[in-house]
C-alpha cells in the first residue's frame, strides 16, 4: 500500500504547489493588468490611504486639500475643495465613485507620489518601508486667485468662458468657465450638479468650456485671416478694398453684419479699417484672393489643429478647426471643399475653443511667437523642495515680427476707434478684436472678444466668449476681457 | 529530544509569532499596542498549551509537528479575522475552546484503540449519510448563494457537511480495508459500491447545488480506493463518471452552470442579463462581482503586501468591497495584506501539514490506520485547494472553508477532530516503533 501512499502523496503536494503557482501568477504577472482595470475598487480606494499633495493657486491659496476619515481603523484622506465651483474645470476631483477629472486625474503621479524623480521614489519607499503614510506631491498652479474670482463673477449666470494667458511665457493666469459645479458635491450628492438651472442647453456643468468647448469663432478670426494676408506679402495693411456692403461668392451676396436688408456699408477702405470696423465683405475678398488652404495654414501655426498642450487630461480637450458631423475635418483639398469667404471671417465650420483664441492674441501680442499655455508653475516635495518646474516653451511662430507689429496697430484701432471700444482701460494701450459669431438661430450670437495689454509690451492676454448673446462681442464680451486685464495688470508685474 | 518537548518548543515559536501578529494588527489600526492584542495572544497561547498537556497524556508519540502547525493557521486566521471584525474574532476565539475540547475528547476517548472505530463503520456512514440530508430537509435547512449546506437550529447554524466528511472517512477506511482484495480483483458486481458512492455524490451536488461539496467527498473517495486496490482503472473510470455525471448537472441546474460560465468569463466588455436584479451589467458587475473583487484583493498584495491591518477591504464610505471575507475569501484578504511572500509561506505550511500526514500513513502498520490516515491528510489537501484554487480561478469557485483559517464554528471543530484522528494514528505506529 505505500507504493499507492507516495504517489498520492505526491498528487496531495502538487495541488497546494499549484496554489503557490497560481497564487504567483495573479499578484505579480496579472497585477499590474488587473489595477488599471476600471471596475478595480480596491485600487481607488486604496489610492486614498496616500495622503494627496495639496493643490495650490499662484498666491499659495489652497485649491484642494484632504480631510482625514476613519474607516474600519484606517486613514483615509478625502479631498475637500475649499474654493468651492471656482477653479473645478482646472483643478477637477477625485473622489470614489466618479473617478478622478481636471489635474487631479491627470497629474495623480505627482499627487500620490508615484512619479518617477529620484527623490519622490526614495522618499516613497523608506515610507512604505516604514510603514508611514505615503504623502504625495504638491501643485502650484500659474493661476491668479483674484482675476479668477472676477472672471466667474462678471460670467455670473451666462454660459461661456474667459481665459487669461501670459503672452510671454504662456502661463495660465484665467480659465473660468461657466456653469460650474462643486467638486465636493460630486461624491455625496451628484444629482444636484447634473439638474442645474442654466442659460444653455445642455447646461454641462462639468464640461471644461475653455478647453473643451467649441464655439464658431466668428469675426475673432479675422485676426488669423489678416496673418495670412499680411504675413504671405499678398497684402499690406493700406491695401484698398471696395465695400458694397456685401461680397459675391458663388454668385450670391454674403451680407455685412447688421440689419439684412439695409446691411452696413462703407465704400472704399484700407485693410486697417477693414478690421478696425470689421467688415465682413473686405475679409471674404480677402479669403476668395488668398485661398481656404493658405488661411487654414495660417490657423494651424496658431495651434489648430492639434489638442492644445495643457497638463488637463486629453479627454477634457479638444482642437479647433472646421468640424463636419461632429469630427475635426482635415479638408484633402481646400479650394473645393471650404467656402473661402466665409471662412475668412470665421463662420463656414469653423469652431474654436476660448484657449485657442486666447492663444492667437497672445501669439500676436507676443510679437509672432506662441507660447505653449501651462497651468502647473512648479510640483514641490511635502518638505518644500522643487520637484520640477515648468519652463516656458515655445510653441511655435505663427507670424513674422513685422506682421504682429501691423496686427497690433490694427487691433489697437479696433479697441480705439472700432467695434471694440467696450474694452480701453484709461492709460494702457489694449489691442482687441471683437466677433459676434452666427449660431443659426436669428437674435442669438456666440459673443467673443480677444484682447491682450498693454499693446506695446503685453503682459495679458484674454479670450472672453459668451453663448447664446442677443448683444455683439463688442458690447457683452469686451467690459469682461477689459475687467479681467485691469485685474490682472493691477496685481504683482510677475507673481 | 522526546516527541512533546519538540512539540513544545514548536508552540513557543507560534506563540510569539500570534503575539507579533496581534501586535503588528493593533499598531496598524490604533497606532498603539495595548495589552487587549497581547492578552490575545496570550489567552490563545495557553489553550494550546493545554491541548499539549492533552497531547503529553494521551497520545506521547504522536508526531510533534502537527499541532504547531494547526496552532499556526488557527492564529493567522483569527489574527486576520479579528483585523476584519473583531467582534467575529471573539466567537472564533471561543469556537477555537470548543473545537480543542472536541480534540481532546476524542484523544481521551480513543486514546488506547482508535481502530475498534472499525466496528462501528456502518455507523459512521449512516450518521454521514444522514448528516448530509440534513441541509435539504425543508425545515433546518437553510440556502446560501444558492447552495443549500447550512442548518438552523434556533440561533444556531452550522454546516454539518464538515462533520459527515470525517464521518465518511472513518467508513471508507473501516469498508476499504474488508473489501480492499475483492475490489482489486476487478470483478463486475463489486463495481456497486463504487456506482452506490458516486450516485450519492451526485445526489449531494444535485440537493445542495454544490460542486465544491461534491468534488471533495468523491474526491476522498477515490484516493482511498487508489491506495486500497492500488488500480488507476478505478480512479479514471471515477474521474469519467465523475465528469459524465457534471457535464450532466450541468446542463440541467442553473445554478451550476452560472459557477462554470463565472470561472470561465468573469469579465465581459458588454452588458449581460443579470439574473440578481434583471438588468444588463458587464458580469463583473453582477454574477462573478465576488470573485473578480477578490482577484483584485489578491493582485493589490503584489510581492511583499499591503502589510497586517492595512489593507483595503472597505469604501471610503465604509461598506464591504468583497462579501464573505471571513469565511469563502479569507485567503483573498490574508493574500493582499501578506503578499506573495507571506500567502507562499503559509500554503507551504499547508504542504508541510500534507506531507507529515501522508508520512504518518507510510509509517502506520495496519490497512485501516493507513487508510484511516489518508482520508483525512487528503481530505484537508483538496478541500484547502478547492478554495483556493476557486479563488485563484484554478476551477470554478465553489464556498468552502479554508481549514483552520476561515471563520466558522463547525469547520474548526471538524478541523481538530480530524487532527486528533492524525494524531491518534502517528501515536500508535511511532509507539510501536520505539
Amino acid at each position: 500500500m505505500n507504493r499507492q501512499i507516495a504517489r498520492l502523496g505526491l498528487v496531495g503536494v502538487a495541488l497546494v504547489a499549484a496554489l503557490i503557482v497560481a497564487t504567483t501568477y495573479w499578484q505579480t504577472w496579472a497585477s499590474a493588468g488587473l489595477a488599471d482595470r476600471q471596475d478595480n475598487e480596491i485600487q481607488r480606494v486604496a489610492q486614498f490611504s496616500i495622503k494627496r499633495g495639496l493643490i495650490r493657486a499662484s498666491d499659495g491659496t489652497i485649491l484642494a486639500s484632504n480631510r482625514i476619515k476613519k474607516v474600519g481603523g484606517q486613514k483615509l484622506y478625502l479631498r475637500r475643495y475649499p474654493q468651492g465651483g471656482l477653479f473645478s474645470h482646472v483643478v477637477g476631483y477625485s473622489t470614489q465613485s466618479r473617478s478622478r477629472a481636471g489635474l487631479e486625474s491627470s497629474m495623480n503621479d505627482y499627487l500620490t507620489g508615484a512619479n518617477r524623480n529620484l527623490d519622490t521614489v526614495l522618499k516613497t519607499t523608506l515610507d512604505r518601508i516604514r510603514g508611514a503614510t505615503i504623502t504625495g506631491n504638491d501643485l502650484w498652479l500659474t493661476m491668479r486667485p483674484g482675476p479668477q474670482r472676477l472672471a466667474m463673477r462678471e460670467l455670473a449666470s451666462k454660459c461661456g468662458s474667459v481665459v487669461a494667458l501670459d503672452p510671454r511665457t504662456g502661463k495660465v493666469l484665467v480659465m473660468a468657465s461657466r456653469p460650474t459645479y462643486d467638486p465636493n458635491l460630486v461624491e455625496k450628492d451628484f444629482n444636484r450638479i447634473n439638474n442645474i438651472r442654466a442659460a444653455c442647453r445642455p447646461a454641462a456643468p462639468l464640461l471644461n468650456r475653455a478647453t473643451d468647448g467649441l464655439y464658431t469663432p466668428g469675426s475673432t478670426f479675422k485676426v488669423v485671416t489678416a496673418s495670412a494676408a499680411l504675413d504671405s506679402g499678398r497684402f499690406t495693411p493700406q491695401s484698398r478694398f471696395f465695400d458694397p456692403g456685401y461680397c459675391i461668392e458663388y454668385g450670391k451676396q454674403v451680407r455685412n453684419a447688421g440689419n439684412p436688408e439695409a446691411p452696413e456699408t462703407f465704400g472704399s477702405v484700407d485693410l486697417i479699417t477693414g478690421l478696425e470696423h470689421s467688415i465682413n465683405s473686405v475679409f471674404c475678398n480677402i479669403g476668395k484672393a488668398i485661398g481656404a488652404g493658405k488661411i487654414l495654414g495660417y490657423a494651424k501655426r496658431y495651434g489648430f489643429y492639434e489638442d492644445p498642450p495643457l497638463e488637463t487630461p486629453a479627454n477634457e480637450r479638444s482642437p479647433s478647426g472646421l468640424y463636419k458631423n461632429g469630427e475635426l475635418f482635415r479638408p484633402s483639398d481646400p479650394r473645393t471643399q471650404v467656402d473661402p469667404g466665409r471662412l475668412a471671417f470665421g463662420q463656414e465650420r469653423m469652431l474654436a475653443t476660448p484657449l485657442q483664441m486666447a492663444m492667437v492674441a497672445a501669439g500676436v501680442g507676443n510679437k509672432g511667437v506662441v507660447m505653449e499655455p501651462f497651468v502647473v508653475d512648479r510640483i514641490t516635495n511635502p518638505n518644500g523642495g522643487v520637484v520640477t518646474r515648468t519652463k516656458p516653451r515655445k510653441l511655435r511662430r505663427a507670424v513674422s515680427r513685422q506682421t504682429a507689429q501691423e496686427l497690433t496697430q490694427m487691433m489697437e484701432g479696433a479697441v480705439q476707434s472700432g467695434t471694440g471700444t467696450a474694452a480701453q482701460i484709461p492709460g494702457v494701450p489694449v489691442a482687441g478684436k471683437t466677433g459676434t459669431a452666427e449660431t443659426g438661430i436669428p437674435g442669438r450670437y456666440t459673443s467673443w472678444f480677444i484682447s491682450f495689454a498693454p499693446a506695446n509690451a503685453p503682459r495679458v492676454a484674454v479670450a472672453v466668449v459668451l453663448q447664446d448673446q442677443t448683444g455683439f462681442g463688442g458690447q457683452v464680451a469686451a467690459p469682461i476681457a477689459k475687467d479681467v486685464m485691469q485685474a490682472i495688470l493691477a496685481g504683482k508685474a510677475n507673481p | 529530544m522526546t516527541y512533546r518537548n519538540r512539540e513544545l518548543a514548536n508552540l513557543v515559536v507560534v506563540g510569539i509569532l500570534t503575539a507579533l501578529g496581534f501586535a503588528s494588527v493593533y499598531i496598524a489600526r490604533q497606532d498603539i499596542v495595548s495589552t487587549a492584542s497581547l492578552s490575545y495572544a496570550g489567552f490563545f497561547f495557553a489553550l494550546y498549551l493545554a491541548a499539549h498537556l492533552v497531547a503529553r497524556l494521551t497520545v506521547p508519540y504522536a508526531d510533534p509537528y502537527l499541532l504547531p502547525m494547526a496552532a499556526l493557521l488557527t492564529a493567522i486566521g483569527l489574527t486576520e479575522i479579528y483585523r476584519l471584525n473583531p467582534t467575529d474574532a471573539f466567537r472564533q476565539g471561543l469556537w477555537i475552546v470548543v473545537a480543542l475540547c472536541a480534540f481532546a475528547l476524542t484523544l481521551f476517548l480513543l486514546q488506547h484503540d482508535y481502530r475498534r472505530l472499525e466496528s462501528y463503520k456502518y455507523l459512521f456512514g449512516l450518521s454521514a449519510i444522514a448528516l448530509l440530508v440534513l441541509p435539504a430537509l425543508p425545515v433546518l435547512g437553510t440556502s446560501v448563494n444558492g447552495a443549500r449546506l447550512w442548518v438552523h437550529v434556533g440561533s444556531l447554524q452550522f454546516q454539518p457537511g464538515e462533520l459527515a466528511k470525517v464521518f465518511l472517512i472513518v467508513f471508507l477506511a473501516g469498508y476499504l480495508r474488508e473489501k480492499r482484495e475483492v475490489l482489486a480483483q476487478g470483478r463486475l458486481k463489486d463495481f456497486g459500491p463504487l456506482l452506490l458512492i458516486w450516485g450519492g455524490a451526485m445526489l449531494v451536488l444535485v440537493e445542495t447545488n454544490d460542486l465544491g461539496s461534491a468534488l471533495l467527498y468523491f474526491g476522498i473517495f477515490l484516493a482511498m480506493l487508489y491506495v486500497a486496490t492500488g488500480r488507476f482503472l478505478y480512479v479514471g473510470l471515477g474521474i469519467g463518471l465523475f465528469l459524465a455525471g457534471a457535464f450532466a448537472v450541468y446542463h440541467y441546474v442553473e445554478h451550476v452552470r452560472e459557477r462554470i460560465t463565472i470561472w470561465l468569463h468573469p469579465w465581459t466588455d458588454h452588458a449581460v442579463y443579470c439574473a440578481i436584479n434583471g438588468k444588463l451589467l458587464p458580469r463583473q458587475d453582477c454574477a462573478s462581482y465576488q470573485l473578480v473583487k477578490s482577484l483584485y484583493s489578491v493582485s493589490h498584495g503584489s510581492w511583499f503586501g499591503t502589510g497586517l491591518g492595512k489593507g483595503t477591504f472597505r469604501t471610503t464610505g465604509g461598506g464591504e468591497l468583497i462579501p464573505y471575507l471571513n469565511t469563502d475569501f479569507i485567503y483573498s484578504a490574508l493574500a493582499q495584506e501578506l503578499g506573495l511572500v507571506g500567502v507562499a509561506a503559509l500554503l507551504l505550511v499547508y504542504m508541510l501539514f500534507v506531507s507529515r500526514g501522508f508520512k504518518i500513513a507510510m509509517l502506520a502498520d495496519d490497512g485501516f490506520s493507513k487508510l484511516l490516515a489518508i482520508g483525512l491528510t487528503f481530505a484537508f489537501a483538496l478541500q484547502t485547494f478547492i478554495i483556493v484554487g476557486g479563488i485563484l480561478r484554478l476551477i470554478p469557485l465553489t464556498g468552502i472553508t479554508l481549514p483552520f483559517i476561515s471563520y466558522g464554528g463547525s469547520s474548526v471543530v471538524a478541523n481538530f477532530v480530524l487532527l486528533a484522528g492524525l494524531l491518534l494514528v502517528s501515536n500508535r505506529a511511532n509507539a510501536e516503533r520505539e
